[in-house]
């Protein structure tokens, strides 16, 4: 009912509404091109590529889908019901795998188990054969095993959901089961996982959108999905129509995804309304048994972080110890950085600015652009780049015809060629951890402070400088690490954009494992997961209640932050 | 039905509200609002959680923005067709019910806030001269978590205060604290009103609270005003039967109408209101008006209860022909004889009002 009088929040709209547009425009201008192909070439695409690549992708979502279940679930259960010794270091522990990016584990599993490679050989001088035509184990080039790959690295997001979820569980629930005859074991499968249910749906529909991310260990492991299909279209046939007919098509089983978490959220907020002082008690067991337990929760840190840090780490040093630092490490180090802490402070700007507006002036627009300038957090690497190259390629010819006609010389590509296409494209995908991480930690700010600074004489923008920044630092400083962290991870997006001759330590490790050439990678890959523990590390410190990646990775729904509230 | 003080109207109102509105949600208004306060003035804005007080609070500091009516501050239009005044420049403090102290600043600072424009030597000066009016200058350097209830409600009205502003808002102000420390805040807060010569409004759901704070007393109900004036006017001569039991308790005594007089079981008590004669009315008996007699005419009444209070002592009584029992407090000691209570009752202390629903 507000009248459209000039406000002194109506910067803040203009800026979330622009936000806004940035992200959405790269769909759009993907929807234009894949519009834009023959009629001829839908069919060609339906009859060839799709159909494999769609069944293909929607037997490693299954897979996946089935195993971060099985293991986030169980891990989480494991620390929450049983008292073990190296449980707290445990807690923790499982985390460490979301350090791995997907790419670097199918990359260290393709050599760590070569048939030729450590683990085998080991295998077969044990067993007594001499040659691997003797013995070996199945190929890790399958469709197995890439989710089995997958599935150990992916686990912590249904890990982090589900056991905050058995965390707040009142401890009368578990109580009053027992007392109706349900023993310890089965009220795991009685009362707390029907309980858990939408936690663990949520943190599937996460561990699934990385996956659809996923364009290195599908490639690597030879399973042709969506994403790489996408890819080769666009690098090896150059059919930017064709490319983006698929990208449409995976955007699709990406609705499908974000349709899940939206409904498991939706159950989560229900499931979550009681909540009492006291969770439940851990069962204590005997050293033995403990023992026996801790080891079970080890196996998926060995699995998905242990052995392909330590390998790194081996290959690392051994590399080092025998070439030096590689000539290039700085000048990629320095792309990676460049590149990342650019996106990052654009992040920051922008989508700090989407939350603010919804604050500043909490009306439709406000609200609807701040959801919007979300959505790139679910669409994969792949399909923002493509749309990007589609819509900033035709900004960059568009220009540089004009510089030569008008002028008399070439601007080049003024996108494409110089990284802003890059930085453009981590901003759209990364924007809702930055909006998301702000609208959080401006919810815990209440609305009064903002109104007694405006009683004060401060306008809106001087109150964000003066009370929310300074109370919402390490909400801030959180969110820029991990998009940031992110930033150095992504692969998609910076195989697409990048430009001529620059390389970021995530492609450099890329190129180097599509030559075979695993170890003169090993470095690089080693920096990625050293800078992604740092998210990790800072995870497991802030404490198991409140949960920093669920908290600022997954943006809250707008429903849930106290907008304005009306006072009697 | 407004009776406002003579003196109002010779001079400016600091603040003039006419025909105020803001829509709150489906099927509810607020306003249109009229309301007028002279400078120096405190106002005491009154009424059951939901009425809408909070939102005209918010309303006159621009924290919302109306739907229409005008708002004058000091003949100077803040909002009204076309124009709308942000809050920062409004020149009106706000006192929060949760005081809403920035936790990232000590006392000082948080006092220092609003005189940005101010001198730094200036504005050091006025903090201090505050702090000390509110007897904080020993906390200047603390954390707002670091401060009691009471110093904290200081510490928000010294803020609101510091840009000496036209006029201050002040909602609920003392509803987060103990009984005991509630009582002398308030009177030290209004000491310090008066002191500064400010003109305040102050929002309050408690009747006592507003009968005894402040000037005036303006009584809401659903988003509209029932009734405004001195808090004895409302307690003495209410508009209406919600306006008299929003002050007090009584006993409702159904009657008719007839001749000037409403004609009960307890008697004819004189009405004001002019209805037609036979209509139906009510008689709303305060506790006070009973009391108990030795008088050969006196009504006689079966005691049901009796419950010691301290002060006073409260009965109920069953009367032949009353539904309900009738309300009785008295500060005498009382014997009572067979469960029988003689009474008589003060005709000046009952209203009487016309039956909303006939």
């Amino acid at each position: 009912m507000r009248k459209a009088t000039w406000r002194s929040g109506a910067l803040w709209l203009i800026v979330a509404g622009f936000t806004a547009f940035a992200v959405l425009l790269p769909f759009l201008a993907l929807a234009f091109e894949a519009l834009q192909g023959s009629e001829g070439l839908w069919g060609h695409l339906f009859s060839t590529i799709l159909p494999v690549a769609l069944r293909d992708t929607l037997i490693l979502l299954s897979g996946v889908g089935i195993f971060v279940a099985m293991l986030g679930t169980g891990a989480a259960w494991l620390v929450t019901a049983y008292d073990f010794p190296g449980r707290r270091t445990l807690e923790w522990a499982l985390l460490l795998p979301l350090a791995v990016p997907t790419y670097i584990v199918a990359y260290t599993y393709l050599d760590i188990l070569h048939p030729i490679g450590v683990v085998q050989g080991t295998i077969r001088t044990l067993l007594g054969y001499s040659s691997p035509r003797e013995f070996r184990l199945p190929d890790i080039r399958s469709m197995a095993g890439c989710i089995l790959v997958l599935s150990f690295v992916l686990y912590p997001y249904v890990y982090i959901a589900t056991r905050s979820m058995f965390l707040t569980q009142p401890g009368s629930l578990i109580e009053a089961a027992r007392t109706l005859g349900v023993s310890r074991r089965a009220v795991f499968w009685r009362v707390a996982l029907p309980l858990a249910r939408p936690a663990v749906a949520v943190g599937i529909s996460l561990a699934l959108m990385e996956t659809l991310n996923d364009i290195g260990a599908a490639e690597f492991l030879g399973v042709r999905t969506l994403t790489v299909s996408i890819y080769t279209t666009w690098i090896t046939r150059s059919d930017l129509p064709g490319a983006s007919q698929i990208a449409l098509s995976l955007l699709v089983v990406v609705m499908a995804i974000v349709a899940l978490e939206q409904y498991a959220r939706r159950r989560q907020r229900f499931a979550a309304g009681t909540r009492s002082g006291r969770s439940f008690d851990r069962q204590r067991v005997s050293l033995p048994v403990g023992l026996a337990l801790l080891g079970l929760g080890l196996i998926p840190v060995l699995i998905g972080f242990a052995g392909p840090a330590l390998y790194l780490a081996t290959e690392a040093y051994a590399r080092l110890g025998f070439a030096g630092i590689p000539p290039r490490f700085v000048s990629i180090v320095t792309a990676t950085v460049v590149f990342s802490a650019a996106a990052t402070l654009m992040t920051l700007a922008l989508g700090g600015a989407a939350a603010y507006a919804v604050r500043v002036r909490s009306c439709g627009f406000s609200t609807t652009a701040f959801r919007l300038s979300a959505v790139g957090y679910a669409a994969p690497g792949t399909v923002i780049a493509i749309g990007l190259v589609v819509v900033l390629g035709a900004f960059d010819r568009t220009a540089n015809a004009y510089a030569q006609s008008w002028f008399g010389f070439s601007t080049g590509l003024i996108f494409l060629g110089s990284g802003a296409a890059l930085v453009y494209a981590y901003s759209a995908r990364f924007m809702a951890i930055s909006s998301g991480g702000m609208a959080a930690a401006l919810s815990r700010i209440p609305h009064s402070l903002d109104e007694v600074s405006r009683t004060l004489g401060e306008s809106p923008s001087g109150t964000l400088r003066r009370v929310h920044l300074p109370l919402s630092k390490t909400g801030i400083a959180a969110a820029a690490l991990l998009v940031f962290v992110d930033c150095v991870k992504e692969l998609p997006a910076t195989l697409l954009l990048r430009p001529l001759n620059v390389e970021t330590l995530a492609t450099h490790l890329y190129g180097e494992a599509a030559r075979g050439t695993y170890e003169d990678a090993s470095i690089s890959a080693l920096a990625i997961v050293l800078i992604a523990m740092l998210p990790v590390v800072l995870l497991s410190r802030v404490g198991s209640e409140r949960n920093l990646r669920r908290d600022v990775l997954v943006p809250t729904p707008l429903e849930q932050l106290p907008l304005q509230q009306q006072a009697g | 039905m407004e009776q406002v003080r003579s003196v109002e109207a010779a001079v400016q109102p600091m603040l003039e509200i006419v025909q105020l509105t803001r829509r709150l949600g489906p099927g509810f208004v607020l306003g249109p609002i009229d309301l007028s306060i002279a400078p120096k003035e405190i106002v005491c804005l009154v009424g059951h959680s939901g009425c809408g007080k909070s939102t005209l609070l918010r309303l006159i500091a621009g924290i919302e923005q109306p739907d229409s009516g005008t708002l004058q501050l000091d003949g100077k239009m803040l909002a009204g067709p076309g124009v709308f005044v942000e809050p920062e420049q409004r020149n009106i403090g706000f006192v929060f019910q949760d005081y809403a102290l920035f936790p990232h600043l000590t006392i000082e600072q948080n006092v220092m806030f609003g005189l940005r424009k101010w001198s730094r030597d200036e504005a050091k000066e006025r903090a201090k001269m505050l702090l000390s009016l509110t007897a904080l200058s020993a906390m200047a350097d603390r954390y707002p978590h670091m401060l009691s209830g009471g110093e904290q409600q200081r510490a928000a009205l010294a803020r609101a205060l510091a840009p000496e502003p036209a006029v201050v808002l002040m909602d609920e102000p003392f509803s987060n604290l103990d009984r005991d420390l509630r009582e002398r805040v308030r009177s030290d807060t209004l000491a310090l009103l008066r002191r500064t010569n400010t003109t305040a409004i102050i929002v309050t759901h408690d009747p006592e609270e507003a009968l005894s704070t402040g000037d005036r007393v303006v009584l809401m109900k659903g988003g509209r005003v029932v009734q405004s004036g001195t808090g004895r006017e409302l307690y003495d001569h209410p508009s209406d039967p919600y306006s008299a039991e929003f002050f007090s308790t009584f006993t409702r005594v159904p009657g008719v109408y007839r001749s000037g007089q409403v004609h009960t079981v307890l008697g004819a008590f004189p009405c004001w209101q002019e209805v037609a004669d036979g209509s139906a009315a009510v008689a709303y008996i305060r506790p006070q008006a009973v009391y108990p007699t030795v008088a050969g005419n006196a009504l006689t009444g079966i005691v049901r209860s009796r419950s010691f209070r301290g002060e006073i002592e409260q009965l109920e009584l069953i009367v032949d022909g009353l539904e309900s029992p009738l309300i009785m407090r008295t500060t005498q000691h009382l014997d009572v004889v067979e469960g029988k209570l003689r009474f008589r009752i003060d005709e000046d202390a009952v209203f009487t009002f016309a039956d909303p629903q006939p």
